[in-house]
């Protein structure tokens, strides 16, 4: 039985920037948002940084300030802030700013993450949650500073990397949180990935976020299932049985991948239950917020 | 629906391509595809992209997939499609090596192996072979390519690249060739009467310029590679559109894959809308994962059933009828999510496969699958 989660809101956002990160349909996005919305509510002065273009998170925390954060604008303005203005345009115009995006891989990824960094360092946000690219992007992205780093031996582009390889490596300023869900291959991708962020970045890790768990009322135990039907017409008392029985497995399902992952992970998790992501809405991220500002979450066994 | 459409997916083609967002069962259900092929007598092989070894999972390859196909053992005995005139049917898989298949590409078209050298060794390469954005959609269709030329199978599934933009993979072969009919190619090289002539970098003022911004030995390299590739162009450009001519072939089919939430139906939806106005098409699409229908009642039926079971002290039974009303409502919500992607497919063309009672991670799990997409009734709203 793992401890109980205790503020899991100020787990969640201990460092101030939060990168979170997760495989494609894990809801990624979904604990974006109510990262941001219980950082809100706790008084917090919050940004949200999107970074594929996807215009779901406004629509979901209508009341926050979204960044979009797209690589072609960000390179053009790093350029334009550090003197090469006029040349700026000229590689955007000629397009060499593909060449040189593909000379040094990585270069895209880290005027991203310089802008993030800019930020920060601004002072005008306690908080700064980016909804990170999938999991397998998640390391190249994150590695890109340390590899351009090695790369490029002076210039500009060489600094920022240092610099974001600064705020990567201080735990009080950024943090990743990976999400999962209580299935077999999600579970395995996360745990790669954590032990692959944490030997090839040197990143602080979160919580990870045990996301879609269905947490529902129990429900009756077969023998039980069997006495409450009995007086239906078998056809009827099927269909009771079937869904009881569909709804046990998947939970037993659920609660040995939850089981597998405390085992072959050891950092704290942070359950969210399950929600229709067939239409999730900005009132359902404020539910799932309230249960990250209140004191204590149950654990899930 | 039946799995009329998907039978008729994997009797018609020799190529398929699944296309669908990252996380909506794409691999596994082009391995449900392969699997159901082979049975049907074809001789099919899966490439996967899927770097997280998902598909050698499924397919109980311990040692994970290699770059090259191998032959995946089919118990014979299992039969759920009850056909029993499959008989002589392979399954192969293997995962997309991009850098392998690039290097390859580059074997085939250079002159010398001097050439095949300096381009090998230089890191600008190597950063194109595995950074340059759509090169791995590029590889994943020379493999394509490559395997529909190979006489030990007749049907190629692919999985493809979880971007954005389902057409990256129809225009991903013609990427490398505008890459190198790039400007800055053209402006460190000028004809010559003996061919081309390499400028000095000191005389580029924008290659100064990018050499400050990137570091000077970056922009060396980079030099270097347009240098040693000089002359390779036209066997690339020629053996991009044979791919691309492979790819919208009339043998070759699109089939979408999405989960039954909105944001991967939007990009479901977005796929499709762009395939069709490729005129490429699409053949069929499938949608994994929905909530299984329990009876036929409404979710309404079974709230009020379980307010009736309360009143009559009956507590249990309460239970049981709010699950099922959970259940039915969950349901519900996916139908309403998936409409728009059966308004553009067509409805006699969209699958909706059940949330099995546990995850699809052996050839068993595989075989459930392939029964409910090839031969149980899908969608009964």
């Amino acid at each position: 039985m793992p401890p109980k989660s205790e503020f899991p809101l100020q787990s969640l956002t201990a460092a101030r920037v939060v990168v979170v990160a997760g495989k494609g349909g894990v809801g990624k996005t979904t604990v974006t948002a109510v990262i941001a919305r219980a950082a809100s509510s706790a008084g917090k002065r919050v940004l949200v940084v999107e970074l594929d273009g996807k215009p779901t998170l406004a629509e979901l925390v209508p009341d926050l300030e979204v960044l979009a954060i797209s690589p072609p604008e960000a390179l053009d303005e790093y350029l334009r802030e550090h003197g090469f203005g006029r040349i700026a345009k000229r590689l955007k115009r000629t397009g060499v700013i593909d060449v040189v995006g593909t000379a040094a891989p990585g270069i895209d990824d880290i005027v991203v993450l310089g802008k993030i960094k800019q930020l920060e360092r601004s002072g005008d946000y306690d908080l700064i949650v980016v909804d990170g690219p999938a999991a397998g992007h998640a390391i190249t992205f994150l590695t890109s500073a340390a590899g351009l780093a090695d790369a490029v031996s002076s210039g500009p582009v060489r600094a920022q990397a240092d610099d974001v390889l600064e705020l990567l490596h201080d735990s009080e300023r950024c943090q990743v949180v990976l999400v999962t869900l209580p299935e077999t291959t999600p579970v395995n991708e996360v745990v790669e990935t954590a032990f692959a962020l944490e030997d090839d970045v040197g990143v602080q890790l979160g919580p990870v976020v045990v996301n879609g768990v269905d947490l529902g009322d129990p429900l009756p135990d077969d023998a039980a299932a069997r006495r409450a039907v009995a007086d239906l017409e078998p056809a009827t008392a099927d269909v009771l049985l079937d869904a009881a029985a569909f709804r046990r497995a998947r939970r037993a399902m659920e609660a040995g991948e939850i089981a597998r992952l405390a085992a072959e992970l050891p950092i704290p998790k942070v359950t969210f239950p399950a929600r229709s992501a067939a239409g999730l809405t900005s009132a359902d991220i404020a539910e799932l917020a309230q249960i990250l500002v209140a004191d204590t979450v149950e654990a899930h066994p | 629906m039946t799995g009329a459409a998907t039978y008729d997916v994997i009797d018609a083609s020799t190529v398929i391509v699944c296309c669908g967002s990252g996380g909506v069962g794409k691999t596994t259900t082009a391995a449900v595809m392969g699997l159901e092929a082979a049975r049907r007598g074809r001789r099919a092989v899966v490439v996967t992209i899927d770097p997280a070894r998902r598909l050698a999972d499924a397919l109980g390859l311990e040692g994970g997939l290699g770059s090259e196909p191998q032959r995946i053992e089919l118990d014979s005995g299992a039969d759920s499609t009850g056909d029993s005139s499959a008989g002589d049917g392979e399954l192969w898989a293997m995962m997309l090596d991009t850098a392998a298949t690039f290097d390859g590409l580059v074997r085939r078209h250079a002159d010398s192996d001097e050439q095949i050298d300096r381009i090998l060794t230089n890191s600008f390469y190597r950063n194109i072979a595995g950074a340059l954005s759509g090169t791995q959609e590029y590889m994943a269709a020379e493999t394509l390519h490559q395997l529909h030329g190979d006489d030990r199978f007749d049907l190629v599934i692919v999985d493809t690249p979880p971007s954005r933009n389902a057409l990256d993979f129809l225009e991903a072969p013609g990427v490398l060739a505008r890459f190198l009919d790039h400007r800055l190619f053209r402006l460190l090289m000028l004809p010559t009467r003996g061919g081309l002539k390499v400028l000095g970098t000191a005389t580029q003022p924008i290659l100064k310029a990018i050499g400050k911004v990137v570091g000077s030995d970056v922009l060396a390299d980079s030099v270097a590679f347009f240098q040693a590739f000089a002359g390779m162009e036209t066997g690339f450009r020629e053996r991009a559109d044979d791919v691309v001519r492979l790819i919208r072939a009339p043998e070759t089919s699109f089939v979408v894959v999405a989960s039954p939430r909105h944001d991967t139906i939007g990009e479901a939806v977005w796929f499709a809308t762009q395939l069709v106005g490729q005129g490429v098409g699409v053949h069929s699409a499938i949608v994994n994962r929905a909530h299984p229908a329990f009876g036929h009642g409404t979710a309404t039926d079974a709230a009020d059933a379980a307010a009736a079971a309360r009143t009559a002290g009956a507590d249990d039974l309460g239970v049981l009828w709010d699950n099922v009303a959970a259940l039915r409502t969950m349901r519900d919500l996916e139908l309403d999510v998936i409409a728009p992607l059966a308004d553009i497919v067509g409805v006699d063309r969209l699958v909706v496969l059940p949330l099995l009672d546990g995850d699809v991670h052996d050839l068993d799990g595989l075989m459930v699958m392939a029964g409910h997409l090839f031969d149980h009734p899908a969608v009964d709203r």
